[in-house]
């Protein structure tokens, strides 16, 4: 009978290269399945809020509700967003995307109708006066204004989406939330740890892109400061 | 829509109330985990973030700290806590992480609301040979208070999710009825147990959103979502 391999594995540290090397096509699986469900989501709450956000600072009776409705919606746990979309998607990664374009939604939404809000009158004015017609007065005086919040919404939306994705892992499409979760079942404690550590790295990365998209979209703003 | 009925069927089905594992009592720990949970992160970081906020120190981490929280994920750090020591007595990992994401949000608004107070204001009262603490404790506090709640609300509502999600790292509470759910596959007791979450979720902002209209006018604040 050989001994079993006395490596970090065999002895179940916390930090192990030989987990690293092993297991590197798992955790490359799924850091792309984290990265999809993330873009996805925040990406057709993005596509969603818009319109939304635009209709509540344009119909003044659309305001109330569009924020209400967000607030319930962002009030309720992930745990139980997920379940309460498992009689409509079943246990698919349609749940999970669902469930975070609601919360990415709600965020998004809040941050854009503020940017709007937060345009002045007078610019507004300024524009009408020099013949701005509604939709050039929206896309070339009032979004552009807006960004800066809209950004804002934006990372936020897409760093809580990111730590979100784990607890997908409740229906199998959880990206690392995966590997955090079998892991919890087998302790193996290597797997736990890279995978926290890659959500955080996946996380900190995106709000520093989307920080760096924010810079060059907005060059206004940084010859104000 | 058969599933909402089921889930119906199995709300008001009385043996899923009592006994062990019942709703009466992961409704018990649940509501006990948040209580507990909320009063001592607001005895930690209440203290800290209203010195922090008089001295006008430590502001880049009092700010900066909510950020961190969020890109953590708390799946994640349940099932680290788990993995630990600390991971064999009983709640313990479930408290520790309900009171990790509890601080950040108080600490954030606090701090934030204690700078946000009238700088005249805070002359005024050292004209009149207020000492730092009567000014801290008579002015400061009193004037920041919409902003303190406000952090206390988030910490709230974000304690109720955490606890929820506490049952899938083994912790109790109404997320237990979710994951066991789960793991009969049955969907009419995962939908049953989300409503169940949500419905208390809702409650606790109700119960701020009510508590903030009661008081007088001068204390209510929007604050930040």
């Amino acid at each position: 009978m050989t001994a079993p391999p006395d490596d970090c594995l065999a002895r179940n540290e916390w930090l192990c290269g030989a987990y690293l090397s092993s297991r590197r096509e798992i955790l490359w699986d799924a850091v792309v399945q984290h990265l999809q469900l993330t873009a996805v989501s925040v990406l057709i709450g993005l596509v969603l809020a818009v319109p939304l956000a635009l209709a509540a600072r344009h119909r003044r009776w659309a305001a109330g509700p569009v924020l209400a409705v967000t607030t319930v919606l962002y009030t309720v746990p992930s745990l139980a967003m997920f379940s309460l979309l498992l009689p409509v998607y079943g246990l698919s990664a349609s749940l999970v995307v669902a469930g975070l374009v609601l919360y990415s939604l709600t965020l998004l939404v809040r941050n854009i109708l503020a940017g709007l809000r937060a345009v002045p009158e007078e610019t507004r004015q300024a524009a009408r006066g020099m013949g701005y017609g509604p939709l050039r007065l929206l896309l070339a005086v009032e979004l552009p204004l807006a960004l800066p919040a809209a950004m804002a919404g934006l990372r936020i939306a897409t760093v809580s989406a990111v730590s979100l994705v784990t607890v997908g892992a409740i229906v199998g499409y959880g990206g690392l939330g995966n590997l955090i979760y079998s892991g919890m079942n087998t302790y193996f404690k290597a797997q736990v740890l890279t995978a926290s550590v890659l959500c955080v790295v996946i996380a900190v990365a995106a709000d520093l892109l989307l920080l760096l998209a924010q810079r060059l979209l907005t060059p206004w703003a940084r010859r104000q400061q | 829509m058969n599933t909402l009925a089921d889930a119906w069927s199995w709300l008001t089905t009385s043996a899923n109330w009592s006994g062990d594992g019942g709703i009466r009592q992961r409704l018990g720990q649940h509501l006990f985990l948040t209580v507990v949970c909320l009063l001592i992160s607001c005895l930690i970081a209440l203290p800290v973030a209203v010195v922090l906020g008089h001295l006008g120190k430590g502001g880049a981490l009092a700010v900066n700290i909510s950020n961190i929280g969020r890109a953590v994920p708390t799946f994640a750090v349940l099932v680290l806590l788990l993995l630990t020591p600390i991971g064999g007595h009983g709640e313990w990992p479930t408290v520790i992480a309900l009171v990790l994401f509890a601080v950040p949000p108080l600490l954030t608004n606090a701090y934030v609301g204690m700078r946000e107070v009238d700088r005249d204001v805070v002359r005024a009262a050292r004209g009149m040979g207020m000492t730092g603490r009567q000014l801290m404790l008579g002015v400061e506090v009193p004037l920041a208070l919409p902003l303190i709640l406000t952090g206390v609300r988030i910490a709230a509502v974000q304690l109720v999710a955490t606890a929820t999600l506490a049952a899938l790292a083994g912790g109790g509470g109404l997320g237990r009825i979710i994951t066991a759910g789960f793991n009969l596959a049955s969907t009419a007791q995962v939908v049953a147990g989300a409503v169940l979450v949500a419905v208390f979720a809702l409650i606790v902002e109700g119960l701020f959103e009510a508590g903030r209209l009661l008081v007088p006018g001068r204390f209510r604040g929007g604050g930040s979502g």
